[in-house]
């Protein structure tokens, strides 16, 4: 049979997605020099545009599934659920992001062009079908969040969490390259269906052990970007340098495209090591739950109360994709989009009250917000309440879904243990309720401002969605269920 | 739509109507928020009569399944209408005293109010976590922000205790929803009756004792009960009176509604240790309460251990022992709500709970003092009030199964009276100090109208119990049979049938 090398119409549309974020990223790049200094912070609204057209692709191509380019990628719904996850992640941050820039005086087309092109690679990991496509897709998503991380040259604080990210990053990606080659010389592929037949052909004469550990060392890179533990140590020290907008996106989109593709990896590639994969999850959900709610109790920094607590909810989601099962990937997926919404809602406020150089970045400054700023202060509060997993916000039904996956595979020890640790995680988001809610309001509340309208939105948006979540899951979750078999 | 899902959605709405309400006219929630109790409160007296034609059934989630399945029987009908008929008594003993943040003080009363009422009605498992845990974030709220001095010690708390209860609870409940694949609680029933669904013992404990430690927490039987002095204490009158009156019952409707006839075996292995936690609990509360100088305390420690009361009777698997411990659910509610709003009339005037700091009331406020008197008696257990008939059934219950349980129990109706007519003797009579005579002064008509509807009930309950036992009875001898289910133990038989009306 002859192939043709040249991609269908219907191949380009899988990729429009990305096609547009890169163009409409490179334009930005070449607008902002065009433009002048003074005209560069009207340039968010082109970033929101390509977003919202970028979804639009998203949906276009989620009507005619199927694999692109010479099956490097795969634009499934499966593939879909977790483009629209980083595209929301990354308009939401766009949106507290200009006013954040004027703020800080860095308004450019730049910090917009670096946000789209980390938003390309993440929505390359959520369809790569192919180790050397994530391996690009996972690279040009960190490179652009290093140099995202470190966006105000002039902080010390974030240039530490630049370099910080960037070396561990490049040397969490270099186990994971290790491991692709691992499994290039044990199958002699890099598609990941052809990974699977090969490993469960008993005549390949593939050797369980170099199989194990192969994919121990992908785990590893994978591993980090989601931050769990033991690699989790980079997280509080990047989140809290960081500028907030981007901490927002980078505890969203990054990590869930990084589940993504962990988890296509190892459903559809990986199923010949099932058990032994399971037990080594379970630990690291374990320790990675335990680690973020116990560390997270003596923080008194906002972003790191926040950056723990984000590891924690990494360690829920490593629950549901222990439950290796397909209710357990629903679970995940629909948990990674609760968690979005929630935690750069709650990220929001943190930019739209720390003001100029972050300065208020400490809990106790947070004192009396809710007499001063009802509306911000309830809208913290929900987002609050949904992290500590309160009904009927999108943070309950999601944990309510992953450790119903875990029952349903008999993971009850697990489920009782993750349960009891999100019981302790309650006390330290109530601690910030209780300085908003309880305390007179102090000095630190003489010189605020009503939030920007970006942030407005922003908040507001993720309000919405984390109660419609909560009260009307179906809508997500049935989408979520029936892509979830795609990866099997 | 019926009348139940009308009670749900009220209040509800409510909630958001006042969080809408302009900040200029926040004094007129007051007003809106009575408006609003008040006619839930008269539509909820039409459930009596047809309980169980209220019943909603309809689908919430679909895959998993999730209903929103409401309905009530004699068993919540009574614990829904004593919600109801409190919420506008707050609403009136908060008038004056809560000056600030005022529209969100009662929109967070009647959020509490959606949450009691759902908790009541919710028949699917799911649904009936979601109202428990709904009912955690209004209360959090009122002792926090409104509360005495260590309030944000006492909140956190409370918080704290039921959540870290309450997550077991649910993953008992996900475990059920793997084993019938459904979180309805009838047809979980329905499938236990009809052995499609049998639980063996090695499933039944830890499954009623994730329950039951939930349960028992918010009860709270001892030793789970250290949050409650703390959270009595700090909240303000109407976080105590809603808290001890109807938040507490919701430990005890649990263990009636879904431990007994879920687990029935599991709960009769373990019904001899938690009757001893339970008399433990009875006697530790009231001599802890003795010698209490702090009046609110006093009053949260005989809660310790009138609750106990409740336990002990339910956990005697008898029919007089079940619907004494119901109807003593009712009559703590009355009796002790009624004593933690005349606490709170006391502390609006002098600004002190310290008993000391009283002496003489009577002889400047004669008619708070005769009400206080009543509401005592009734609490003590005195024939012809409320609480007596309570304590006669469940008393005679523990008789039945086992003479040791009742002689123990009896003590703690003795230890009451102790505590309770001291606290009288001491803050009531005797020489009025200059300080009491200045700022102690009668109750007026608001305080007067408050409290009425609950000393009428003191009598009305106590003298004719026919007006709530039979529908009670009824529940219980439901639950009683469905928790006979699956259970390999022979059931005791009840010496003397009692039946109660026609």
């Amino acid at each position: 049979m002859e192939t043709s090398f040249l991609p269908t119409a219907a191949e380009y549309l899988r990729l429009l997605p990305e096609t547009i974020l890169i163009v409409s990223g490179t334009i930005l790049m070449i607008l902002e020099g065009l433009a002048g200094p003074r005209n560069r912070k009207n340039l968010s609204p082109l970033a929101i545009a390509a977003i919202l057209a970028a979804m639009a692709a998203t949906v276009a191509a989620a009507g005619n599934p199927g694999p692109a380019f010479n099956n490097m990628i795969l634009a499934d719904g499966f593939g879909a659920f977790f483009r629209m996850v980083v595209l929301s992640a990354g308009l939401l941050a766009v949106l507290c992001s200009s006013s954040y820039l004027t703020r800080e005086k860095a308004d450019s087309g730049e910090y917009y062009a670096l946000l789209l092109y980390s938003m390309t690679g993440q929505c390359l990991l959520s369809t790569a079908n192919e180790l050397i496509m994530v391996f690009i897709g996972l690279e040009i998503s960190s490179i652009a969040t290093y140099i995202l991380a470190g966006y105000l040259r002039d902080d010390a604080r974030n240039n530490e969490s630049a370099l910080k990210y960037f070396l561990l990053g490049s040397f969490a990606t270099a186990f994971l390259l290790y491991g692709v080659a691992w499994i290039y010389g044990i199958t002699g592929s890099t598609n990941l269906e052809e990974i699977r037949r090969t490993l469960l052909n008993p005549e390949s004469g593939a050797s369980p052990l170099l199989t194990g550990v192969a994919a121990a060392l992908m785990f590893i890179g994978f591993a980090f970007k989601i931050s769990a533990v033991p690699f989790q140590v980079w997280a509080p020290d990047v989140y809290q340098g960081a500028p907030a907008p981007v901490s927002a996106f980078m505890s969203a989109g990054p990590k869930a495209a990084a589940f993504a593709v962990m988890l296509r990896v190892y459903l559809t590639a990986f199923p010949s090591i099932g058990d032994g994969w399971q037990t080594m999850i379970w630990l690291t959900a374990l320790g990675t739950m335990i680690v973020g709610n116990f560390a997270a109790l003596t923080q008194s920094n906002l972003k790191r109360i926040l950056a723990y607590s984000s590891i924690a909810h990494a360690g829920y989601v490593l629950v549901a994709v222990t439950a290796y099962s397909d209710t357990g990937t629903a679970a995940a997926m629909f948990y990674l989009a609760a968690y979005a919404f929630m935690n750069i809602g709650a990220f929001a406020v943190v930019s739209h009250f720390s003001r100029t150089g972050e300065k208020y970045v400490e809990l106790n400054d947070l004192a009396g917000l809710a007499q001063k700023q009802p509306t911000t202060a309830a809208l913290f509060s929900l987002f609050l309440f949904s992290l500590i997993g309160v009904p009927l916000t999108g943070g309950f039904f999601g944990k309510f879904y992953i450790f119903k996956a875990a029952i349903d595979s008999g993971l009850i020890g697990l489920t009782v243990l993750g349960l009891l640790s999100s019981a302790v995680a309650a006390f330290y988001y109530l601690r910030i309720i209780v300085v908003m809610y309880f305390h007179e309001p102090g000095d630190t509340m003489d010189t605020i401002t009503s939030p920007a309208p970006g942030i407005q939105i922003a908040l507001w948006t993720s309000a919405l969605a984390t109660l419609l979540l909560g009260v009307f899951p179906s809508f997500v979750l049935d989408y979520a269920t029936t892509s979830a078999v795609l990866v099997r | 739509m019926n009348l139940l899902s009308i009670l749900l959605i009220v209040p509800a709405a409510g909630f958001l109507a006042l969080l809408l309400l302009p900040r200029a006219r926040e004094k007129d929630a007051r007003l809106l928020a009575l408006i609003i109790s008040t006619a839930v409160f008269l539509a909820s007296l039409g459930l009596i009569g047809a309980p169980s034609s209220f019943e909603t059934n309809v689908e919430w989630i679909s895959s998993p399944a999730i209903r929103y399945h409401v309905s009530i029987d004699g068993l919540s009908l009574w614990l829904i209408i004593l919600s109801t008929l409190l919420v506008p008594i707050c609403v009136l003993i908060s008038w004056n005293y809560i000056g600030k943040r005022i529209k969100e003080f009662y929109a967070f009363l009647l959020l509490l109010e959606f949450g009691l009422i759902g908790v009541f009605a919710a028949m699917d498992l799911f649904l009936f976590y979601v109202f428990w845990e709904v009912t955690l974030v209004p209360m959090y709220f009122l002792i926090g922000i409104w509360g005495h001095e260590r309030r944000i010690y006492a909140t956190v708390k409370f918080f704290l205790y039921t959540m870290a209860g309450s997550v077991l609870m649910l993953v008992a409940i996900l475990y059920l929803y793997s084993r019938a694949g459904t979180f309805d609680y009838s047809v979980i029933l329905t499938l236990l009756g009809n052995g499609r669904l049998t639980l063996t013992a090695a499933e039944q404990l830890p499954l009623f004792l994730a329950f039951f430690v939930a349960f028992a927490i918010k009860v709270p039987l001892w030793p789970l009960h250290t949050w409650l002095p703390d959270a009595h204490v700090e909240a303000p009158s109407a976080g105590s009176v809603m808290l001890a009156s109807v938040m507490l019952k919701m430990g005890t409707y649990g263990i009636v509604r879904f431990c007994l006839p879920m687990f029935g075996n599991a709960a009769r292995e373990c019904a001899p240790y938690i009757a001893v936690l339970a008399i433990l609990g009875i006697i530790i509360g009231a001599l802890v309460a003795m010698v209490q100088p702090n009046m609110k305390k006093l009053v949260a420690y005989s809660s310790v251990s009138h609750l106990g009361f409740v336990v002990l009777g339910i956990f005697s698997f008898t029919q007089q022992g079940m619907d004494g411990a119901v109807y003593q659910m009712l009559n703590h509610g009355v009796s002790t709500g009624a004593l933690f709003m005349l606490v709170g009339y006391l502390y609006e005037r002098q600004h002190s709970l310290e008993i000391k700091s009283y002496g003489g009331v009577a002889t400047v406020a004669p008619n708070l003092a005769i009400i206080f008197l009543i509401t005592s008696l009734a609490s003590i257990g005195l024939p012809l009030l409320n609480n007596f008939v309570g304590e006669y059934l469940i008393l005679q219950a523990a008789a039945m199964v086992d003479v040791r349980w009742a002689v123990f129990a009896a003590i703690g109706v003795i230890l009451s009276a102790c505590y309770m007519l001291w606290l009288y003797q001491r803050a009531f009579l005797g020489e009025t100090p200059e300080e009491v005579r200045s700022h102690v002064h009668d109750l007026n008509f608001r305080e007067m109208a408050a409290i009425a509807p609950l000393v009428i009930l003191m009598v009305w309950m106590g003298v004719a119990s026919q007006s709530f036992l039979p529908t009670i009875s009824a529940a219980n001898a439901e639950i009683l049979q469905k928790s006979t289910i699956n259970v390999e133990y022979e059931v005791k038989r009840i010496p003397a049938e009692t039946h109660y009306g026609d």
